[in-house]
């Protein structure tokens, strides 16, 4: 029985090469997010955003990472040490480790343009993505603070409340192109991007994205006007940092997958070598969508949020997942 | 209409003319709540947008100053006649009798008549504020009988010790280091 079908192996020396530069990726990117948002968020606010530091504060971001790493590396009395460590470390893991199936282009001269090409596709985002939230749930919880842990509780509570209609959402998509490849999801879109059939779907996965990531308006985990920084509370530093630069490679990683699965990923007008840049552009407007809403939009309440979770988000998906499955059966 | 609404609501007495029902919101929930919900979240959106376009509205101080009214009551300044360089002050003390915060030191000398300081019999031997007990109110510019000292526009004032914000006469007399924007008509 054939159980994953592997179109081509590559060498080893390639795939360390493309987790290398996966991971410097991560670092270069990462940073110039923070400042690109809070950039963009003075905008909305009618102000500039931080522009001392270098030219237009684009050195903003190394100023920080040199301040926070300065910092004491302390721990709460109450703490247990190694899950307490151990959080920061699970969330960026499991944000580069998402990372690496972006596809950025299609395969050249044997090469493929992403960091693996996995059959299980999606599967593996929603496996690595939900990894994410046991860094926050074990570092709020080690850290022996009330705040924390109830910071910790709402993201378990979010996190199965989304997770499954984010992943409904994305199946519209699936069983449109027939497989879980996200390479094979873009050839798919050949003709349409399927965020014109799969409407519903693509808002869907935006919504309960912005809650995968706990970002506003669902940025309950962290609700710094009631759980003082909820799970991040009694972290400072680079470990806080941790959380921040995670928090970040999600939202690239969400609008990546949105763009793959929805908006024709590295597909565009112009030569192959502009499919990165294709993507990366898509990535960056979906990103900036984020920014929006997050500019505009107050925090939900925790029940509001939970309603919403339940009864509109997952019937909706569902609805649209059984209404794909029989067009694409019946057509 | 007014019946139907004493009917409704059912009041607990008779409504006169003059009483106003509550106007209330649509109830919360169903699909049309979805519907004003997602409409609502759009519209905040588009005013979002709208500041994003119209730009920021912040000055950015150091290099950017406010400008300020003409009537601004900033840092003191004293005067000296502009034909015969001598002060107007003439060490009445009257403004120091005038200031709330008590933060005018001023000792009267005389004249000599060979080295005039001032236009008067007298002249402020010492003349001093003290800026960080000053509250700018500028009664000691109304007080004043030959408009000798005023407000000035400056409001950079800030100091690493207390002692340095005491301004001695030679300091309020000397102009500003720096001029402050002022305000021109119609802005």
């Amino acid at each position: 029985m054939l159980i994953a079908e592997v179109g081509f192996a590559e060498a080893t020396w390639i795939l360390i090469v493309k987790a290398l530069v996966i991971f410097a990726a991560v670092f270069a990117v990462a940073p110039v997010l923070t400042v690109v948002e809070r950039k963009i968020l003075g905008r909305f606010q009618a102000r500039y955003g931080p522009n001392r530091v270098g030219p237009f504060g684009l050195l903003q971001p190394a100023a920080d990472a040199l301040k926070l790493i300065g910092k004491e590396q302390f721990e709460p009395r109450g703490a247990l040490r190694l899950l307490y460590a151990a959080g920061p470390a699970l969330v960026v893991f499991s944000g580069i480790a998402t990372l690496a199936i972006l596809p950025w282009g299609d395969v050249k001269n044997g090469v493929g343009f992403y960091g693996i090409d996995v059959s299980i596709g999606v599967l593996y985002f929603f496996a690595f993505g939900g990894l994410s939230f046991y860094g926050l749930l074990l570092g709020g919880w080690a850290s022996g603070s009330k705040y924390s842990f109830l910071g910790a509780m709402r993201s378990a509570a979010q996190l199965i409340s989304y997770e499954i209609s984010m992943a409904l959402a994305l199946f519209g998509a699936i069983l449109m192109a027939g497989t879980l490849s996200l390479t094979e999801i873009v050839h798919a879109q050949d003709d349409v991007w399927f965020v014109v059939p799969q409407f519903l779907g693509f808002l869907i996965f935006m919504v309960a994205g912005f809650a995968e990531a706990n970002r506003a308006p669902f940025d309950l985990p962290e609700a710094d006007a009631e759980l003082v920084a909820g799970y991040q509370t009694e972290y400072g530093g680079m470990r806080w940092g941790s959380f921040m630069l995670a928090e970040y490679l999600e939202m690239f990683v969400i609008s990546g997958i949105a763009a793959t699965f929805f908006l024709g990923g590295w597909k565009g007008p112009g030569p192959g070598f502009l499919d990165p840049i294709w993507m990366l552009a898509k990535i960056l407007g979906l990103m900036f969508l984020f920014f929006w809403v997050r500019a505009t939009l107050p925090r939900v309440r925790y029940d509001q949020l939970m309603s919403f979770g339940w009864k509109v988000l997952l019937p909706l998906a569902t609805l649209n997942a059984l209404v794909t499955a029989v067009l694409v059966t019946v057509l | 209409m007014a019946k139907a609404d004493t009917e409704t609501r059912q009041f607990p007495y008779l409504p006169d003319s003059d009483v106003v029902a509550v106007q209330r919101g649509p109830e919360p929930g169903g699909i049309k709540g979805a519907y004003r919900v997602f409409g609502e979240t759009l519209r905040g959106l588009k005013t979002t947008m709208a500041r994003m376009i119209e730009g920021p509205v912040t000055i950015q101080y150091p290099e950017e100053k406010t400008a300020v009214y003409p009537r601004f009551r900033g840092r003191h300044k004293l005067h000296r006649f502009e034909d015969t360089g001598l002060e107007k002050c003439v060490g009445c003390s009257l403004c120091a009798a005038a200031c709330p915060a008590d933060c005018i030191r001023v000792v009267a000398a005389e004249n000599d008549p060979a080295n005039r300081v001032s236009a008067g019999e007298r002249y402020a031997a010492v003349y001093e504020i003290n800026l960080s007990r000053c509250i700018f109110c500028g009664y000691c510019e109304v007080a004043c009988p030959f408009d000798a000292i005023t407000m000035g526009h400056d409001y950079e004032m800030a100091d690493y010790n207390r002692g340095d914000l005491i301004f001695t006469k030679e300091m309020l007399l000397a102009e500003p280091i720096e001029r402050t924007p002022l305000r021109v008509e119609g802005e």
